[in-house]
């Protein structure tokens, strides 16, 4: 990773890397903590699982430093599901995320929801075969974790909050931000590209393109079919599940609503069908009642 | 002049729009398949790859399955890759995850799932397909399933190292690769022969 500064990196994320997040699409990420979690997602039709030590919740209820999971746990979760698995390593962790590409994860989620191992680089994710996810609230870090070498853009909303209102802001700013850059005179781009502190190729990429060249999905307190099937109207190919589901009290219910109505976000009565006799949703906490340095979705730079 | 043809692509979950974006480049006319009325006028149907487990999962309270088993029973042309071809297999092994969820299992095949292991595994080959002799089109095997054994209703249309990778049977076709994510479009064209 950091042994020879001669060598230039290979090439960003395969076509094989950034087609798994493809295969993905439309479909719930859901987080879990141990192989029973993970079969109760499966269960309920989810595309992966996401293997944590603690949800957002409980890292954010507990405090104290967010580290990758143990790699029993995650061999647990990897030997009870067929779909695949991914795990969190901290940013800039390189060592964890070599022990989780040893341990043979499907995705690595270079995740704000852990505590940063480094508070200027990201992990050189060229440098990996496994394909990773980063988050984003902007389109410029969303094309520096692309660069970077990430497959998937994962936008980080407020995670164990309950709170959709960061998830919501943080999709508007990148398509927004997308649509303007589509709208620019090419002799503009440059300017562009500086702003956005993002390489050049890859701001006209986008702006011919219309659209980031990885799948995009959201994460970061949705709670509720309908948080679900809104962020997929608002143009997300999928969405990320965290503490809003086995934090809720009926999971397995909740799961395969989310899932229904990922599927069938354009169709109100089937979200309404979905959405009755769940129990009780996460119990939650505003956003704007979490003091900001708490706040996750400010660490990535 | 031909006629324009209308090719659904099931869209419960996976890559839809790289189905539907290569075959609105050969010029059909594309519907996505999310209840049994959008089955209704289709010259041919296609089940992209994604998570048969998810797919199963959504599928089953719509009753699209016995659907298209019938329309497929009935002559529609089919195209399966990946996890469609999972969904097409009369049978597949290892299928804990799958068990007790409606598949459409017309297809004369045992297919594995995940038979290669996980995401490192995935790789890009170039594969021999039968109706192009003279070009190896390049694929994409992602998680890919393995076909174990061909019944003799279908046959192999499609190596990769010898190995069997694409299958046909009268209307329907399937591949165990994504030629939607290398952009290629010559199973595409194939396909759209067949309908």
């Amino acid at each position: 990773m950091t042994t020879d500064s001669t060598t230039p990196s290979p090439a960003p994320a395969s076509r094989v890397n950034t087609g798994l997040a493809r295969m993905l699409k439309g479909g719930v990420i859901m987080d879990v903590v141990n192989a029973e979690q993970a079969r109760i997602a499966e269960d309920a039709g989810a595309v992966a699982v996401m293997a944590l030590e603690r949800v957002p919740a409980d890292i954010r209820a507990q405090g104290g430093v967010a580290r990758m999971s143990d790699p029993d746990l995650i061999d647990g979760i990897i030997n009870a599901v067929s779909i695949p698995v991914m795990a969190k390593a901290r940013i800039g962790h390189f060592v964890e995320a070599q022990v989780l590409q040893a341990l043979g994860v499907d995705y690595i989620d270079e995740s704000e929801v852990l505590s940063p191992a480094d508070f200027i680089h990201h992990i050189d994710k060229r440098s990996f075969d496994v394909p990773f996810v980063c988050g984003a609230t902007n389109l410029g870090e969303a094309l520096r974790r692309i660069t970077e070498g990430a497959a998937m853009i994962r936008s980080k909303g407020e995670a164990g909050t309950g709170d959709v209102s960061e998830a919501m802001k943080h999709i508007r700013t990148i398509t927004q931000e997308i649509a303007q850059l589509a709208a620019l005179p090419h002799d503009e781009l440059y300017v562009a590209a500086k702003e956005l502190q993002a390489p050049y190729d890859l701001v006209v990429e986008v702006a011919r393109a219309k659209q980031l060249p990885v799948v995009m999905f959201v994460a970061g307190g949705v709670a509720t079919p309908a948080d679900a099937a809104m962020m997929m109207q608002l143009g997300a190919d999928g969405v990320f599940v965290g503490s809003g589901i086995f934090k809720s009290g009926d999971p397995a219910a909740r799961a395969k609503a989310i899932v229904h109505a990922t599927t069938h976000y354009n169709d109100p009565a089937e979200i309404a069908r979905v959405s009755r006799g769940l129990g009780e949703a996460m119990v939650g906490i505003n956003v704007a009642d979490v003091p900001a340095p708490h706040r996750l979705s400010e660490r990535g730079w | 002049m031909t006629i324009r043809r209308t090719i659904g692509v099931l869209a419960l979950q996976g890559a839809v729009s790289e189905h539907a974006s290569i075959l609105t480049d050969l010029g059909a006319h594309v519907i996505l398949v999310r209840r049994t009325e959008h089955l209704n006028g289709l010259d041919g149907l296609v089940i992209p790859g994604g998570e048969s487990t998810a797919i199963a999962r959504i599928a089953a309270p719509l009753g699209l399955f016995p659907a298209v088993r019938n329309l497929v029973s009935g002559g529609l042309p089919v195209f399966g890759t990946c996890a469609g071809l999972i969904l097409l297999a009369h049978t597949v092994e290892d299928a804990d995850a799958l068990a007790g969820f409606d598949r459409i299992a017309t297809l004369d095949i045992t297919a594995q799932r995940n038979a290669y292991g996980n995401q490192l595994a995935s790789r890009e080959a170039p594969v021999d397909f039968m109706p192009t002799p003279t070009v190896q089109p390049v694929a994409a095997f992602i998680r890919a399933p393995h076909i174990s054994s061909v019944g003799p209703r279908a046959k192999v249309i499609a190596t990769a190292d010898g190995v069997p990778v694409a299958v046909q049977q009268d209307n329907q076709l399937a591949a165990t690769f994504h030629p939607e994510i290398t952009g290629e479009s010559a199973f595409h064209h194939y396909f759209l022969s067949l309908v």
